[in-house]
């Protein structure tokens, strides 16, 4: 019974005809293809992009180099050397990420006390010579004074479900 | 052995223990905080709260003894209870600001937080907050986060002997501090770094600079006493970050000196040496390791040539390893000369030829905290070894009496029966006196010309004293210490101890001056022994017949004669004199530059492996932590090689512990010792005029300790240029002076002076191993207005 049921299917071709169907209702229907880079796509305020180092608002670096996200890094993409700075607090003279080590995990950001480390929702971002992904702590620092208002918004939105 | 049951498991323990000691015999862990093995029970942070049957509360178990048949539960709902609510009480104060803390990742109040806290406080109000005093270069406060568990306090009021830090105020307004601000000058201070729970005391130097996790240890032993102290390197990439000692009952116990604990500081001193350098016309260039190599093994054998094997000589610093004695006094011999020592402190060499193998210190470091009656003579122990002044004072505080005869009125952290402080000229009759005492108690008959040595001296009341003290002793002991190296009639005192010693019936034990001195006799780094103790058969010249005898040729290992040697003008000059002196260093300095030709860089302690010999003839072999800088090599490499190229036979090592075996081997037969025959004595003529007094001031022993940035800043390095006591400045007219002009056979100086009380009358007291250019050690001084 059953060869008889798929002689008839193949013979009058209806597994094509369901699938142009498929490609027929796509055709006509809504579009939703982004016309990047003219148009882009909504980005979630968890979205893990390239990394930076924030501020407090009275322009003091964050970053207490506690370590806490060198030693979670799983990729070991993270570098840090501390010291005592002149006034007698715990700082960086050292803080580098190696994007090209980087799998973009989030857990430097996640285990932040001071909220400093974050990953941004850059995305697009490029190296043309060899060390130009290494972010050094003036790049991460540039990165987090440039887009200090999106970081901010995308952490006060995100605050209610932390 | 009382039984007792903890978690239903049968346990048995010592009676009169507490139950915390018991548990940790069994391996079973209890939370705290105050209770530390070596110290005394405090009871105060009831952090070890356990159940016990029949007790209607939780009892503390570092407070509570074992009692036959007694039940205890660690882990029951009642003592988990218990734990949890004492840990939020800690948790009120403490701040949270562990990401910043340095003992982040090592901190036991973090650990136990997170098997006893709570996620939330019951507490809203406001936290306390305490000024941080400033105590000193070596250890940083944050007494905010102080948990009040006392060990700090404990640990100097019982162990270190000296009461620095106090807990004034009660309840909340309790903290812990110095009474009036003021830095710690304990040269163990370092240890409440290790004994503080959280990080209210951390290293000052490490500070900021590394986290636990991001540490690798490795095992050494510290090279700059004859304790040998066993160390915990922490390495973070390549570069040593910070020493913590490494626990030896037998040893250092669980402590560590603060010369031990921030010596590291130096490894990447700027003159360090890190290539090989070659003075070419005057002008030093850097080479190659070949170049420089072949250039040394040239000038060496030249000498030989030009001169005769004779007239070259080997210095070698006290804190070289064994393994690079042994190859230097190797290659030298291999050369034909016999000229090598490393005694640069020394100036009594009559003695030498019946010194037992290597200095021994008659006993094991353990046996000196059960000491009942101990005489030092001519020894600063508080400065000089740490280690074993703490192992006195335990001694001392179970009823040991010790007594003191010394040039200088040092300091100790260990009450003394009796004291005698005498100018160096009457250290022989002290001791004579002393002897004649105990001949009195005994009635033996004196040895043959020991009237010669003090005949007339007249025997006190204090003197009867120590007599009587050693004799009645069980375990008594006598020790001369390094105070007595820098003494002209070293011999005579040392032979007087051991009189002293076998008419009490106790022990008798040399200290020597050196962190290797051990090594350094047992490898034939001396000019009339060979490696094994074995006599040459044409004894050597010792250092300072070296520089009488004027020589052409030196090789210097690990050395900077010019501060190293108690007489380093005369060395200075003596090395300026030669016509070529190869120097394997670490650093090099100005001094060096002048008088060396060939300077070869080598490793230091935590990067080369080795062999240290301690006071009581331990050897421990360590390996390197760290690699040296730049291309200096280990010090056993670089003469190994150049053993190779003088063409001197038995140089194939491939490692150090092939050299260490071969040595041991040599070493098989000895049996340590310190028996120290009695010989006629020869009459010396006691010098007229004002005696100098020296010694080694605590922070200025070797190149390591004197360039120790953290170490330099602390009250010991403060080095007074020379000290006089008042009545002696009022006989030599100078007592509102601020500095003199002392003047010392040729040489002559003007130096700061310092009223101190603790130098005897008629002596000036001169430290040793600065840059003052004065004369013999020996010599009378004369000291007028500017």
């Amino acid at each position: 019974m059953n060869a008889i049921v798929r002689f008839f299917k193949s013979l009058f071709l209806l597994e094509l005809f369901r699938g142009m169907g498929v490609t027929g209702r796509y055709m006509f229907g809504r579009k939703f293809t982004v016309q990047y880079p003219e148009e882009r796509a909504p980005l979630s305020p968890r979205f893990r992009g390239l990394h930076a180092l924030r501020r407090y608002p009275n322009g003091e670096e964050r970053c207490i180099a506690c370590k806490l996200c060198e030693v979670i890094c799983p990729a070991l993409a993270i570098t840090i050397e501390s010291a005592q700075r002149d006034d007698g607090t715990r700082r960086t003279t050292r803080y580098e990420i190696d994007l090209a080590k980087c799998i973009f995990c989030g857990f430097c950001e996640e285990s932040c006390p001071v909220d400093s480390i974050v990953e941004t929702n850059i995305y697009e971002y490029h190296g043309e010579k060899r060390g130009d992904l290494l972010m050094t702590k003036e790049k991460l620092l540039a990165v987090g004074d440039e887009y200090e208002q999106q970081i901010a918004a995308d952490r006060e939105a995100d605050a209610r479900y932390r | 052995m009382v039984n007792i049951e903890i978690n239903g498991a049968p346990i048995k323990a010592r009676s009169g223990s507490m139950l915390i000691e018991a548990a940790d015999e069994a391996g079973i862990s209890i939370p705290r905080f105050c209770y530390h093995k070596k110290l005394s029970v405090a009871a105060n942070c009831r952090m070890c709260l356990v159940e016990v049957d029949k007790v209607a509360k939780p009892l503390p178990a570092c407070a509570t003894p074992v009692t036959e048949g007694m039940k205890v539960w660690t882990k029951s709902p009642k003592a988990i209870a218990a734990q949890r609510n004492v840990m939020e009480f800690l948790l009120i104060n403490h701040p949270l600001d562990c990401p910043i803390c340095d003992q982040g990742g090592e901190c036991d109040l973090q650990e136990m937080a997170i098997g006893y806290g709570r996620d939330v406080s019951h507490f809203h109000e406001g936290k306390r907050a305490v000024v941080s005093p400033d105590i000193g270069p070596l250890v940083a406060t944050d007494m905010t986060r102080c948990i009040q568990c006392t060990r700090c306090v404990r640990f100097g009021e019982e162990v270190a002997g000296l009461m620095e830090l106090g807990a004034p105020g009660r309840g909340e307004h309790m903290y812990i501090g110095t009474y009036v601000e003021k830095a710690l000058c304990s040269e163990v201070s370092g240890n409440i770094i290790d004994l503080c729970p959280v990080g209210a005391l951390t290293s000052k130097p490490y500070r900021y600079t590394a986290r636990p996790w991001e540490l690798t240890s490795h095992n050494s032993v510290s090279p700059h006493d004859c304790v040998g102290a066993n160390l915990q390197v922490d390495v973070r990439s390549h570069k040593v970050m910070r020493v913590r000692p490494r626990e030896n009952e037998e040893v250092n116990e669980v402590w560590l000196a603060d010369r031990d604990r921030f010596s590291y500081l130096a490894l990447d001193h700027a003159e360090r040496l890190t290539v090989p350098q070659i003075k070419k016309d005057g002008v030093w260039q850097s080479v190659d390791w070949d170049t420089a190599l072949t250039a040394a093994a040239e000038r060496l054998t030249q000498v030989t040539i030009d001169h005769s094997a004779a007239q070259l000589a080997a210095l070698a610093g006290y804190t070289s390893t064994t393994e690079e004695f042994y190859l230097l006094q190797k290659l030298l011999r291999g050369l034909g000369s016999n000229n090598i020592d490393h005694r640069l402190r020394q100036i009594d060499f009559r003695g030498q030829a019946r010194l037992p193998a290597f200095p021994w210190l008659g006993q094991a470091l353990a046996d000196l905290d059960n000491l009942d009656a101990t005489l030092l003579v001519g020894a600063n122990v508080r400065k000089e070894q740490p280690l074993m002044a703490l192992r006195l004072r335990k001694a001392v505080r179970v009823g040991g009496q010790v007594m003191v005869i010394n040039p200088f009125d040092h300091s100790f952290n260990f009450p003394l029966a009796a004291k005698r402080v005498v100018a160096p000229t009457e250290m022989v009759r002290e001791l004579v006196a002393v002897a004649q005492a105990l001949l009195d108690l005994t009635g033996e008959q004196p040895p043959e010309g020991f009237a010669a040595l003090g005949g007339d001296v007249s025997v006190t009341e204090e003197h009867r004293t120590i007599a009587r003290h050693l004799n009645e002793a069980a375990q008594g002991a006598v020790l001369v210490g390094n105070l007595t190296a820098y003494h002209a009639q070293q011999s005579e005192l040392q032979m007087l101890a051991a009189l002293v010693a076998r008419l009490a019936g106790a022990r008798f034990g040399i200290l020597p001056e050196g962190g290797n001195s051990a090594g350094a006799w047992l490898a034939g780094a001396v000019p009339h022994r060979l490696a094994g103790g074995r006599e040459t058969d044409v004894a050597g010249l010792d250092w300072r017949a070296m520089v009488v005898a004027g020589l052409k040729g030196y090789l210097l290992l690990g050395v900077e004669p010019e501060l190293d040697s108690i007489e380093g003008n005369a060395l200075r000059t003596a090395l300026l004199g030669a016509d070529t002196v190869v120097a394997l260093t670490a650093y090099a300095t100005d001094a060096m530059r002048e008088y060396a030709d060939v300077m070869l860089p080598i490793a230091l302690f935590p990067e080369t492996s080795g062999t240290l010999v301690n006071v009581e003839g331990r050897w421990q072999s360590f390996a390197g932590c760290v690699a040296a800088p730049g291309e200096a090599r280990p010090g056993w490499k670089v003469l190994r090689v150049l053993g190779n190229l003088c063409n001197v036979e038995g140089f194939e090592f491939v490692s150090s512990e092939q050299v260490r075996d071969e040595l041991q081997d040599a070493c098989s037969e000895i049996i340590p010792n310190s028996r120290l025959p009695w010989q006629t004595p020869t009459a010396t003529a006691a010098p007229v005029g004002l005696v100098r007094v020296t010694d080694f001031p605590i922070y200025r022993v070797d190149a390591m300790v004197r360039r120790s940035a953290a170490l330099q800043q602390t009250a010991d390095a403060e080095v007074c240029a020379i000290g006089i006591n008042a009545a002696t400045a009022a006989q030599l007219g100078v007592q509102n002076a601020a500095s003199v002009r002392v003047r010392q056979g040729d040489a002559e100086s003007v130096l700061p002076l310092t009223l101190d009380e603790r130098v005897p009358t008629g002596c000036v007291y001169v430290p040793a191993g600065t840059a003052a250019p004065l004369g013999a050690a020996d010599a009378t001084l004369e000291v007028t207005t500017a």
